[in-house]
């Protein structure tokens, strides 16, 4: 028997730590000589911390939110006495959890399943054979031909054919060739780049190598993100694993092939995923993207031939290579190959990561993976693809989530973030958000982006502000078709996208706000008011006693009232009014 | 300690009114100098040893690494990563992506600004926490999500996020109290 614990930032966000701490104490009070395995992120965040036990048949129990609590009576009958303790069991080998159904496991293939601190855990399940046969089998031009028949394309966004940049890489002229893998995974609401480097580090390791050989680059740099310390531990003790086992250096595994990496951090700008501006910041630089062409493929990392691909790019090579192109291709749409990572949050009852064929409908992400909307309300739209994304709402459902299905509605399938919304999420109020971000973020070089963002924004926050114009839904048509038409990068080009698709599909919404001063999400702060029902009101004081600014006045067991004028609308007599009364309501 | 760097006629340390061990920063100019774009990394470092990066301390790197001071200040206040003054022992950054906003990451603000009587980007008056706003910490699932000196909490409601505070104001009395005994 064996017990597991996923110790990626969800699990120890969730408290880990603590359980991991208190399985490791009571194997000792009990004498036990038990291993407890780390792993990454299986997925599962909502029900992180997550404990398996791991039979000697091979049977695997899968426990969630653990506490202490749980964690003791997991070694009391199930460990102790081979009694599962039902009522905690999210899943088991016999009756799979719903979520992992339907998932197909490529690049995330090993996250929570090994230890992604042990090399020799990665070579246990077949890691480094694909590097191995690309070496001692494979010319760089039959690995790449293997890639192309894959249909690999890139993950971080644009979704180009990662065959062809290898070979633009490789044809191009130039001394020293670079790999960069791009981890610096911005998109505010993904996280699929970050379980990968934390859960399965050797996977995107060999990735990179394998493109280093194929591509005829000698060097490779990892620019991951600083607001991920775990997954740069994991990386550094990844990298020098693999220098000890002569997987990387100099003259590798005997083939003359030559090839080591190293990490640089981020230091927090979302533009710097932009490649051309990463590679600015690699070179120490302001983070700034320039005119495309050249291509990095011509003229990258100090001028020379450079390929850029995104951690889950890479993760995907090795089994590619292992299963050959053709299993990948079999899967998912004539256009969009393989399988794609999805990050599940927001108003989803089972947040989480999640690999499915690409083309699956999205109703079937959402309501079969992810199981619905949290408190069973009413789904009302699904951002997709961050900043640069859209809203896609409820009549569109049935979609494929493939590259060109999603962009026809507006939306991009960009790192594969979905972030879902229900109808307490105000769409105005989404727009505003993130022009905020891409207004902020806005490096600055493109006029129409710098001060077309912040105009857009300002408008957007006077019609949440309950002070929108008529007009203010055409102004802000307009504003957008200058900003994508005059900047020069993704971010700008992109901003207007989560503009005109919340006003393509909930134009109704905006048009309260201007014309009736409602928020209908009843989101908008001034344009609501909280209010208490004398009817079900029975005095109980207790959010008269919580209100941080004293806007609630009554007698004990008489209804009470709010001040209108000294309510900051913080929604803190909602949160605290007991659901037996459920007096507080909005208007 | 004074200024720590070879040449006689630096003054960059009296300049300052607190007293700045630039001489901690000797080792990684050695471990850079000459290597180029290295620049970020050195500041990175340069933050992780003062917590932020005092004026002096660029114009210091500036002078070992042969580049402009000018050049210093505008990649670093290029990085929303690096600050200008000094935070304290514990840096709260409260994630402001897309699924922590949903999931109602103003009310955790609220609370905690509450809980610590200052605003986003503010340090209290005893030097204890600072409170940052950060982009997506990518533990989405969790919404609302924040960091404290690199570990994540969550999913946080207002009163859990005071606690988490509490608790650490706690720890920080029972420490002191131990020390004064
Ligand atoms: C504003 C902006 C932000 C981007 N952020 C990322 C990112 O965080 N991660 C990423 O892999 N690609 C990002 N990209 C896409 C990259 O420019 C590039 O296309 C990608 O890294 C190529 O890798 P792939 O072919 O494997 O997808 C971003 C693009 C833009 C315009
Ligand atoms: S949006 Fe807050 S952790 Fe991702």
């Amino acid at each position: 028997m064996k017990l597991r614990i996923g110790l990626g930032s969800c699990g120890i966000a969730a408290g880990g730590l603590a359980v991991l701490d208190t399985l490791e104490s009571e194997i000792k009070n009990r004498g036990l000589d038990l291993e407890v395995m780390n792993t990454g992120c299986i997925g599962m965040c909502h029900n992180e911390p997550l404990v398996d036990v791991i039979e000697d048949d091979g049977r695997v129990f899968t426990y969630g939110m653990v506490t202490d609590k749980i964690a003791l009576q997991i070694m009391e009958d199930h460990v102790a006495g081979g009694n599962p303790v039902e009522e905690h069991l999210v899943s088991a080998t016999d009756k799979p959890a719903a979520f992992m159904d339907g998932q197909v496991r490529v690049a995330l293939r090993n996250c929570g399943v090994m230890d992604p601190e042990s090399i020799d855990e990665y070579i246990k399940q077949g890691g480094y054979e694909a590097l191995t046969k690309c070496l001692t089998q494979m010319t760089p031009e039959e690995v790449i031909e293997e890639v192309k028949i894959s249909g690999l394309r890139g993950r971080g966004g644009a979704g180009f054919p990662t065959w062809f940049k290898w070979n633009a890489t490789r044809q191009a002229k130039g001394d020293k060739k670079y790999i960069v893998c791009n981890a610096d995974e911005g998109d505010p609401g993904a996280f699929m780049d970050r379980s990968a480097l934390e859960g399965d580090p050797h996977g995107v390791l060999e990735g990179m190598i394998i493109a280093g050989y194929a591509a005829g680059a000698s060097d490779g740099a990892i620019y991951c993100r600083a607001e991920y310390p775990l997954a740069i531990r994991r990386l550094e003790i990844a990298i020098e694993q693999a220098r000890e086992r002569g997987m990387l250096g100099s003259d590798i595994m005997g083939s003359n092939f030559s090839f080591d990496m190293y990490i640089k951090q981020g230091a927090g700008a979302f533009v710097c995923g932009e490649e051309t501006a990463l590679i600015a910041s690699l070179e120490g630089e302001r983070g700034m993207p320039r005119l495309k062409p050249p291509f990095p493929s011509e003229s990258g990392y100090w001028g020379k031939p450079t390929n850029i691909n995104n951690v889950e790019t890479f993760a995907n090579i090795p089994w590619i290579i292992r299963e050959g192109g053709a299993a990948f291709g079999a899967m998912g749409t004539e256009k969009s190959k393989g399988t794609k990572v999805f990050a599940l949050a927001g108003k989803i009852k089972y947040g989480g990561l999640i690999e499915v064929p690409i083309g699956i409908p999205l109703r079937d992400v959402i309501y079969k993976v992810g199981g619905g909307i949290k408190g069973d309300r009413q789904f009302k739209a699904v951002q997709m693809g961050g900043p640069s994304g859209g809203c896609i709402p409820a009549g569109y459902l049935d979609t494929p989530v493939d590259y060109e299905s999603i962009m026809a509605l507006g939306a991009i399938m960009g790192s594969g973030g979905m972030v879902v919304m229900d109808e307490t999420t105000c769409m105005v109020d989404i727009a505003r958000y993130f022009l905020d971000f891409t207004q902020k973020e806005s490096c600055g070089k493109c006029v129409q982006c710098r001060i077309g963002t912040k105009r857009m924004l300002e408008v957007l926050e006077r019609i949440c502000e309950g002070q929108g114009k008529p007009g203010d839904i055409e102004l802000l048509e307009e504003l957008c078709v200058m900003v994508r038409e005059g900047s020069l990068c993704g971010l700008g080009q992109g901003a207007p996208n989560p503009i005109l698709t919340t006003i393509k599909y909930f134009r109704d919404e905006y048009e309260a706000h201007i014309h009736d001063h409602k928020c209908p999400a009843k989101q908008c702060k001034a344009l609501i008011e909280y209010k208490i029902d004398k009817d079900k009101c029975t005095g109980c004081t207790i959010c008269a006693k919580k209100c941080p600014v004293n806007a609630i006045s009554g007698d004990k067991r008489q209804p009470h009232v709010i001040d209108e004028a000294l309510c900051t609308r913080c929604g803190t007599c909602i949160d605290v009014c007991p659901t037996k009364f459920s007096a507080v309501y909005i208007d | 300690m004074g200024c720590c760097c070879s040449q006689g006629d630096c003054n960059v340390g009296q300049q300052s009114g607190d007293n700045i061990a630039l001489n901690l920063l000797d080792d990684v100019i050695a471990e850079y100098r000459g290597a180029a774009g290295s620049l970020i990394p050195v500041l990175q470092k340069a933050q992780d040893i003062y917590g932020y990066l005092p004026a002096e301390v660029i114009r210091y790197i500036g002078r070992q690494m042969d580049v402009k001071p000018a050049k210093i200040f505008g990649v670093a206040t290029f990085y929303a990563q690096f600050r200008f003054s000094p935070v304290g022992k514990y840096l709260i950054m409260l994630c402001q992506g897309t699924a922590c906003h949903v999931n109602g990451s103003e009310k955790i603000e609220t609370a905690l600004s509450e809980e610590l009587n200052i605003k986003m980007g503010e340090t209290t008056d005893d030097g204890l926490f600072t409170l940052n706003d950060a982009a997506c910490l990518g533990c989405c699932s969790l919404a609302p999500v924040m960091m404290i000196n690199g570990r994540a909490y969550g999913p946080l409601t207002p009163d859990k996020a005071r606690s988490i505070i509490k608790d650490i104001y706690a720890k920080e009395k029972e420490a002191k109290e131990g020390v004064e005994q």
